[in-house]
């Protein structure tokens, strides 16, 4: 599989190292959290048969953190941003 | 029909014309007691036994394609009862215990051929981890053997022992360990069902659940509704798309797996040798074909399929432990979906909603696996609670800390 890294352009994913579902961004208020909301965030997966939003780590390259859209059932990649992006345009770093 | 020599001979003087079809094509009735969804090799055990060990009732199968035609006909064909803890331990040797009567229990020829398995060891530490997985066997009543270099290379002279990184010190053997048809798994269940009435319903695919007030009524399928007082899933690999219709998230996510086989070759390796270090396993076939493996791809798939960057490390794994298999062409190559769980251990347990229950999560260990995951399934569909041996593969292990993580690798399904 290549990615496009929006900065660095095609990279072979080997480059790269996987860790999973986008939505670990989205990581609860360790202060307000619940044990159950903690769970869901940590185990539970929508793991879709399709475009799945996933983080991949470009450890080999510029060590930053890419969002990688990419469908499950072709391996064909669909999109790619940088997740430092992600997270801001969804309020996650000031 | 009994399958024995007898009938051998006799259908040998008459033409083989008595044979007939091992097992019914049958139409879906209105509604069953039970529904097994997935007709893979823990589907059709479950079956299986539910009719033959709990309960004389209606029980329906139901595939999506043929039988056997998902993880069941995909794998390297191992069995073993080698795990650590104690969540595992009982369970897969309560596995491999029916595995040893299994052909003449279901009458048919699986090929279960104990040739012995041996993870090789490299340091002193690896030692110490493999006395401590040993003992941990033979506590559970299982087989173990701590093997030193010579006894290894009594048996598998031609292998690499001083490889610079990982030289082979010795190995833990369990001699009961070894290989099965695994297409033939699949039939043998599958007709031992059938003769005892469950109806193997083919491509017929589960599109969605009917629930009311938290309670199955039964399912939705291409061939249209079914109603059933309780449904099983064991569909692992697609276990999120089919539980997603009862709308749950699972602790799992699908990866590819996967294997390979060399052209046919003489007698080598007479029994199953894995270099958990190298990253690599191999056995041979009874047509003389190598087949091995690796490790998982490493990314969220539904692909069948892998990519070639694992085909070149799982063969550079090859040639570090036995550099003569370069010599070899490659004939085959395939992949498999794995439910990769969040501790690497299976799930087998009632959901909250009533009448429903799953049984998945077997990441690349299902094969083993199959015979005590079908009776284990069977034992909760039928009594509604857990068989002794299966207590801890529950759905709540997660949210209570009582994960069962052989590798020690926390929530990272590809890591396991």
């Amino acid at each position: 599989m290549i990615i496009h890294h929006p900065i660095l352009g095609p990279r072979d994913a080997q480059e790269f190292v996987y860790l999973g579902d986008a939505s670990l961004i989205g990581r609860p208020d360790g202060l307000t959290a619940s044990i159950e909301d903690f769970h869901n965030y940590t185990y539970l997966r929508d793991n879709p048969a399709g475009a799945h939003r996933e983080l991949w780590y470009h450890e080999q390259g510029d060590r930053s953190w890419l969002v990688v859209t990419r469908n499950t059932v072709t391996h064909e990649i669909l999109q790619v941003e940088l997740a430092r992006d992600v997270a801001r345009a969804e309020g996650r770093s000031k | 029909m009994r399958y024995s020599g007898f009938r051998i001979l006799k259908e040998a003087l008459t033409g083989h014309k008595g044979w007939g079809h091992a097992w019914r094509d049958p139409e879906p009735q209105a509604s069953y007691d039970y529904i097994i969804i997935g007709g893979g090799g823990h589907g059709l055990a479950t079956a299986y036994y539910l009719a033959k060990e709990f309960k004389q009732a209606r029980i329906a199968v139901l595939e999506k394609g043929y039988l056997g035609g998902g993880n069941v006909g995909r794998n390297t064909t191992i069995i073993r009862s080698n795990y650590l803890l104690d969540g595992n331990e009982p369970f897969y040797e309560f596995s491999l215990k029916l595995w040893e009567g299994l052909e003449q229990d279901f009458n048919y020829n699986a090929m279960v051929s104990q040739r012995g398995i041996i993870n090789l060891i490299h340091t002193d530490a690896a030692r110490d981890a493999a006395t401590r997985r040993g003992n941990a066997m033979i506590l559970n009543g299982a087989d173990a053997e701590l093997l030193n270099r010579d006894q290894v290379r009594a048996m598998y002279p031609f292998l690499n022992f001083d490889n610079a990184r990982f030289p082979i010190k010795g190995a833990l053997m369990q001699r009961r360990g070894g290989t099965v048809r695994h297409d033939a798994v699949a039939w043998g269940y599958a007709r031992g069902a059938d003769g005892l009435g469950v109806d193997l319903i083919q491509n017929c695919e589960v599109t969605g659940m009917r629930i009311e007030n938290g309670k199955i009524l039964g399912v939705e399928t291409s061939r249209g509704f079914i109603g059933a007082k309780k449904v099983g899933v064991a569909v692992a690999g697609s276990s999120s798309k089919v539980m997603a219709h009862a709308g749950m998230r699972l602790p799992m996510e699908s990866h590819v797996l996967q294997a390979f086989v060399s052209e046919g070759l003489k007698p080598l390796i007479d029994g199953v040798m894995t270099f958990g270090a190298g990253h690599f396993y191999v056995s041979q076939s009874d047509k003389g074909g190598l087949v091995f493996g690796g490790d998982i791809d490493g990314y969220n798939s539904y692909a069948q399929r892998g990519n070639l960057p694992v085909v070149e490390d799982v063969i550079e794994g090859g040639m570090a432990l036995m550099p003569m298999i370069g010599r070899a062409r490659l004939l085959r190559t395939w992949g498999g979906i794995m439910d990769m769980s969040m501790d690497g251990s299976p799930i087998i347990d009632r959901t909250h909603i009533d009448g429903l229950y799953f049984n998945g999560g077997w990441c690349y260990g299902g094969f083993k696996a199959t015979p005590a995951s079908g009776w284990c399934f069977a034992h909760l569909l039928a009594k509604d609670e857990p068989h002794v041996t299966a207590k801890a593969y529950r759905f709540d292990r997660f949210l209570k800390g009582l994960m069962i993580d052989e590798k020690g690798q926390g929530a990272q399904p590809n890591l396991h």
